[in-house]
């Protein structure tokens, strides 16, 4: 379904002070002329942009998120945050995906202080695209309230996943082509389907049983999981002792 | 005890004593940007600083104008956070109003005498309230307008003006006949004394700078062009104020006659410039080209329907940015470039619009247009020869101030100085840097005094807020039109004033201007405010200077936000005004919903490591380095090559016929023999860590590789020629290079010096799809080889195939001289570049030359024995790598880019970092010593002081809460992190010193124990909730 043409989406955009911002600046100065979707949080480096950031501005219904850095190789501090951002974006939209969320809402791009007409034209690109996906959730054909769950989910493992991820995502190459390859590695979708997307799972389906969901037919409905998939992490969360399973039945452990 | 050391302590005294009778360091004299860039350098490095104007209040003509080109900045915006500096500055001393009678004495011990014209208004008792304007009844034409309005006989010279306190002028009744004291009884203050005389203030300094500036061609004597007599002439300085939103009609666009919209308006160049004929002045005013593009470019913005024409000769777009600003321009609709002479016609009696006819390939046209718009040149200042006499200065022939081509900041007296505009015609960035280098060299002579009459400036105490609710005050900036026009101001206001915690809203024309800043540390205290929100223009540019007026109202400048509508909205969504009036709102209530979980910050002292190292041996850095190393600060020479000199090296002669060689030999010998300077020739730079004031630079030399400690850094590594590819060159012996060209003449080269004809083509390698920029040097280089030839084989003949002729300035007249000197210039189109063919007849070889020639209309042949191509000048190789490891941006063209194109020509955004030379963009070596000088003098700034300021904005460690897994120590490469031993066991600990502030490691630390002051989770939150609290 088409969006309606008056839909004046809202774009959260996260940009770095010493390129993006001062592209923004430059696009105002130059008077390029862009739609008026985006609200600017300027933040001193784009590797600031926590997860929970993102989880944050989709939860409050934000139909696109933004973030814009330096140029790979140009940020202006030592630990070169932008590759930060690049790592978590990758990482963020890949767990939007998982909770179906359209990642192609969440948008990362280097502009330099000294590109307000790549800025302008960036944010034409992606308002365009914004408002042809419609409101969040929209394009997604889901409830807001259901993809605000699994966004509640996703926002509590965050710092399980900052755990994990110094341990087991570390980037060895801080190149971009470094990047591109360790998320496209083949033995990355496997490892990070076991450490990120199960405890995601498990975290949404606890979520689905504190709304009062008690039976696993109900909770795979719900979340549109396979069933098989679904009785897997009850066992395991059994297994910690964070549901009772009873004939059929699950319960929420008294600890949980 | 030594008698020396006597001496000197008597000397400090001497000078203590007479701290306040009159004395200081260094005399500023003229107020325009480049007088008051070196009052701020100056008085920053520690000298005591008068600065003297001549005007009511400091500006110049930088102040009259709309935006500055080629980033059509704001004007106004961009320099008045300087007046407020100079406002707040302890060591300047502000004399406004005030003539030079005489200069006595000598360098280091000079009385100048300053003659006070009376104001007839109390500075100190005027608040600048203006009621006495609103009251006086004489109306008189207001030169801030260019006479464009009115205003009234006591009013206040614009705006922002500092000091902002009214004047009288001479039309005023009390001062004509006595029969008017109106503004004595309404004023009360009892600010208005009749009875002021022109007072004589004695003033001892040791050094003067002169930064006269420039007054703009009058055509009015010779009514140029019908002006005077058509009442729709006006010049280009009168059409920048009818674009200016503080202009006679608020921004808008009005024609004299009938006070209408133009939708027809016509611009013709070179008006009172290259002119030979009398009343004119023959060299080229360097800016008009670019400012009529600027007008252009502002014109069909305000009427989106206009047509407009450019009558031009040559374009000279010979700066950074300038050929792309050029192209932006002629790419507009209905904007056409005309190269043409023409002559104004008639006036129709009945419209008002004014004829002018000009030449079109078919022959001459006469159209009609509703308003015409005079290019004019710049001219000296009309005192002039009275400076020359008072300070004893020579002036040359154009009736400017006479300077040294290799220093162009030093006068014809030692221990006066200038720069800017009365150097001759130039842009802004030039004036501000050569303002810095003659800071860099008044000071030099006196290093021996610095601190010694300098003083700090004293805040209020600052209040303790923690235990009040958030009182926020928001200050909604209408800049003019630039905000006003497109949004909504009074309906955002009332909405901000609904918003959480906000106690007081505020419109205001100019937030920026001195009594609004004022007004707002007043507002601050007198309600109690103890956050504050300003919505108008970016952070990046103004910040500082809102921190510093909550500092004025006692109030830590950490409760401040900028909440960024101009840059952000009304400059990017202008057509969309609800919608862009509804983001605003957004914004502010973003920046409110911030403000109010803001914490206080205290800053940390820094210590400055007093070294410097400047990477590039040429004449840039040699001469930036010899003046720091003069001031004695040790430095550190980098050099590539196996020896200094650069560039330079290859080059004999300048335009003015200066011999180079000797020049850098001298230059080198002086450098390589400093006790100060420690000169690495053979190095790269491998490795750059630190931040101001503290960096560590690792060099590699030989297989030897030093690490090195410095507070200050300048690149100078230059530029190179670029080896064409095009026309022949390399295959054919006949063909070279401008540099190769200057060498054989230099050395007499007999194959060169035995051609009796020769071809030059310019533009070789840009101003094209690779490269689209301007060389700057080869239209002079050309003149400088011709003129060469031409001297030692008169009877060679020389064309010239060219696109436009840059000669930019008093270079005009090397033109003219070739031109006299029967030198031929043919113009070419770049779509029909010349043909070169390698031919033998007769048992001589040559190079025959085709050419389309665009006034014949048909192809020309030359027979040539040498052609010179002008071969662009690029960056020099590795700039890339160099501005990663100091993290400093390259430009589009890959040149090094400074931090702001006018007003911080030699500084780069990241602090304690400058540039000088070709390393930023092509120049003459003129050009390259004032801006090695001026990047010298803001090195100097820092390296005067003890410590710099750091940021409080820096990280900091809940131990409770670090579960010591380490994240944060792994991410930071600053070393700003450290376990540390507490009762609970191993925390993380961050050195505040050493953090920089980026945040990285708190989007790391898994359970939110370390937080960025300043931008803290919370924080964040409340501005995504504020941002999508309506969705």
């Amino acid at each position: 379904m088409a969006p309606p043409s008056d839909f004046k989406p809202i774009i959260v955009g996260f940009l770095c002070n010493w390129c993006c911002y001062g592209g923004a600046d430059l696009a105002g100065v130059s008077r390029f002329q862009y739609p008026p979707y985006l609200r600017v949080i300027r933040l001193m480096c784009s590797g600031r942009v926590d997860l929970e950031f993102i989880f944050r501005a989709f939860a409050k219904k934000a139909d696109g998120v933004f973030i814009g850095g330096c140029h790979l190789g140009d940020c202006h501090y030592n630990p070169e945050g932008n590759y930060d951002a690049l790592g978590n974006s990758y990482v963020a939209k890949r767990i939007l995906e998982n909770i179906g969320v359209n990642p192609d809402r969440l948008r990362l791009e280097w502009v330099s202080a000294g590109e307000g007409i790549r800025f302008a034209e960036v944010m034409t690109e992606f308002g365009a695209k914004i408002k042809a996906l419609g409101p969040f959730g929209s394009s997604e054909g889901r409830e807001v309230a259901e993809l605000q769950d699994g966004l509640q989910a996703a926002t509590e493992l965050v710092p399980y996943f900052k755990l994990v991820e110094r341990e087991r995502f570390r980037v060895p190459k801080r190149t971009e082509a470094g990047y591109q390859e360790f998320f496209s590695r083949p033995d990355y979708e496997p490892l990070f389907k076991e450490l990120i997307v199960d405890k995601l799972s498990m975290g949404r389906i606890m979520g689905a049983l504190r709304a009062g969901l008690a039976s696993p037919e109900a909770i795979a409905q719900k979340l549109r999981f396979d069933p098989a998939e679904v009785a897997r992490h009850l066992q395991l969360l059994s297994q910690q002792g964070m549901v009772r399973l009873n004939s059929g039945q699950v319960e929420l452990a008294m600890a949980a | 005890m030594e008698f020396g050391l006597l001496q000197q302590q008597m000397d400090t005294q001497r000078v203590l004593r007479s701290a306040d009778d009159n004395m200081g360091d260094i005399m500023v004299v003229g107020g325009g940007i480049s007088g008051i860039q070196a009052a701020l350098d100056l008085s920053s490095a520690g000298y005591k600083v008068y600065l003297v104007e001549k005007s009511p209040t400091i500006g110049g003509k930088m102040s009259q104008l709309d935006k500055t080109f080629p980033t059509n900045d704001c004007s106004m915006c961009i320099e008045s956070p300087k007046f407020i500096e100079t406002d707040r500055q302890p060591n300047i001393e502000l004399m406004t109003y005030c003539d030079i009678d005489s200069v006595e004495g000598e360098p280091g011990n000079f009385t100048v005498t300053v003659l006070k014209k009376p104001r007839y208004v109390i500075e100190d008792s005027c608040t600048g309230c203006t009621v006495c304007v609103e009251y006086c009844p004489v109306k008189v034409p207001d030169p801030f307008n260019q006479d464009l309005s009115l205003n009234k006989a006591i009013h206040i010279y614009f705006s922002q003006a500092v000091p902002l306190v009214t004047y009288i002028d001479d039309s005023c009744l009390f001062l004509q006949d006595k029969t008017c004291n109106i503004c004595q009884t309404v004023c009360e203050k009892n600010a208005i004394d009749f009875g002021q005389q022109a007072e004589k203030v004695k003033i001892k300094v040791g050094a003067v700078i002169l930064t006269a500036g420039y007054e703009t061609f009058d055509p009015l004597p010779r009514n140029d062009y019908g002006y005077g007599l058509f009442k729709n002439v006006v010049t280009s300085m009168d059409f920048e104020r009818l674009l200016c939103s503080t202009g006679p009609h608020e921004g808008q666009i009005l024609r004299p006659s009938d006070k209408k919209h133009p939708h027809k308006i016509a611009w013709i160049h070179c008006v009172g410039s290259r002119q030979v004929t009398p009343g004119g002045n023959s060299y080229c005013s360097a800016v008009c080209c670019s400012y009529t593009q600027k007008q252009v470019i502002l014109a069909k913005d305000h009427l989106p329907d206009m047509t407009a024409k450019i009558f031009h000769n040559d374009i000279r777009s010979y700066g950074k940015d300038f050929e792309r600003f050029y192209q932006r321009a002629q790419k507009l609709p209905d904007v056409h470039f005309i190269r043409s002479y023409v002559s104004v016609g008639s006036e129709d009696p009945v419209t008002g619009d004014v004829s002018i006819r000009y030449t079109t390939p078919d022959g001459v046209v006469e159209e009609f247009f509703e308003l015409v718009v005079l290019s004019v040149g710049l001219a000296p200042p009309k005192d002039a020869p009275r400076l020359s006499k008072v300070f004893g200065i020579e002036l040359n022939h154009h009736g400017f101030c006479k300077v040294d081509p290799f220093n162009p900041l030093q006068t014809s007296r030692p221990g006066i100085y200038t720069s800017g505009a009365f150097q001759g015609p130039m842009d802004i960035p030039e004036a501000v840097m050569g303002a810095s280098g003659a800071g860099a060299q008044a000071s030099f002579m006196l290093k021996s005094r610095r601190g010694q009459l300098s003083e700090e400036r004293v805040y209020p105490e600052e209040k303790d807020t923690s235990e009040e609710e958030p009182k926020i005050g928001v200050f909604v900036c209408r800049c003019g039109a630039n905000i006003g026009r497109v949004v909504d101001v009074p309906g955002i206001a009332e909405y901000a004033a609904g918003l959480p915690n906000v106690v007081h809203v505020e419109e205001s024309l100019f937030a920026c201007a001195t009594n609004t800043a004022k007004a707002i540390s007043d507002t601050i205290r007198d309600k109690g405010l103890n956050r504050v929100v300003v919505a108008a223009c970016t952070p990046r540019t103004h910040e500082p200077l809102f921190r510093d007026t909550l500092r004025e109202a006692g109030v830590n400048q950490y409760f401040f936000d900028m909440a960024n509508i101009r840059e952000h909205c009304t400059w990017v969504h202008s057509k969309e005004q609800e919608a862009a009036t509804q983001k605003a709102k957004d914004i502010i209530r973003m920046s409110v919903a911030r403000t109010g979980k803001l914490e206080p910050l205290d800053e940390f002292l820094l210590p400055v490591d007093k070294t410097a190292l400047v990477v590039g041996g040429g004449v840039a850095g040699m001469t930036s380095a010899h003046t720091l190393a003069e001031q004695g600060f040790e430095t550190y020479l980098v050099e590539r090559a196996s020896d200094l000199g650069g560039m330079a090296n290859k080059l004999h002669y300048t335009l003015e016929g200066m011999d180079i060689q000797s020049f850098v030999k001298e230059l080198k010998k002086k450098v390589y023999r400093h006790p100060r300077i420690h000169a690495i020739t053979d190095a790269s730079v491998t490795d750059v860590d630190g931040y101001v004031g503290n960096f560590t630079t690792t060099v590699k030399s030989k297989g030897r590789v030093r690490t090195i400690k410095h507070g200050a850094a300048i690149i100078a590594t230059g530029a190179s020629e670029y080896k064409p590819t095009e026309y022949m060159y390399g295959q054919n012996d006949k063909v070279m290079t401008l540099v190769e060209m200057e060498g054989k003449l230099a050395k007499q080269d007999q194959q060169l010096l035995a051609a009796e004809s020769v071809v030059m083509i310019q533009c070789v390698g840009c101003r094209n799809d690779d490269r689209n920029y301007c060389a700057r040097v080869c239209c002079s280089g050309a003149m400088k080889n011709a003129l060469k030839m031409k001297a030692l084989k008169p009877e060679v003949d020389i064309y010239v195939l060219f696109r436009d002729i840059r000669t930019y300035g008093f270079r005009e007249d090397y033109y003219l001289e070739a031109s006299r000197k029967d030198v031929k210039f043919i113009r070419y189109e770049p779509q029909e570049p010349p043909q070169l063919e390698a031919l033998a007849e007769g048992g001589k070889s040559f190079v025959r030359v085709t050419a389309l020639d665009p006034i014949l209309g048909k192809k020309l042949a030359l027979d040539a024995d040498a052609i010179i191509l002008a071969a662009a000048v690029i960056p020099s190789a590795g700039s890339g790598e160099l501005a990663r490891m100091f993290k400093v941006p390259l430009g589009p063209d890959g040149f090094f880019q400074e931090a702001h194109a006018k007003l911080r020509p030699v500084d780069f955004a990241a602090e304690g970092v400058f540039l000088c030379g070709t390393a930023q963009y092509p120049k003459h070596l003129s050009e390259t010593i004032t801006q090695a000088y001026g990047a010298a003098g803001r090195a100097l700034t820092l390296l005067s002081r003890d410590t710099v300021v750091a940021s409080g904005a820096v990280c900091a460690v809940a131990a409770r809460d670090c579960v010591t897994c380490g994240a944060c120590i792994s991410v930071c490469t600053y070393g700003a992190i450290d376990f540390v031993d507490t009762p609970r066991g191993k925390k993380a600990q961050v050195n505040a010193v050493l953090c920089k502030g980026d945040g990285l490691c708190v989007s790391k630390c898994p359970t939110s124990a370390i937080s960025l002051s300043h931008y803290t989770d919370t924080e964040v939150f409340n501005q995504i909730d504020a941002a999508l609290e309506l969705i």
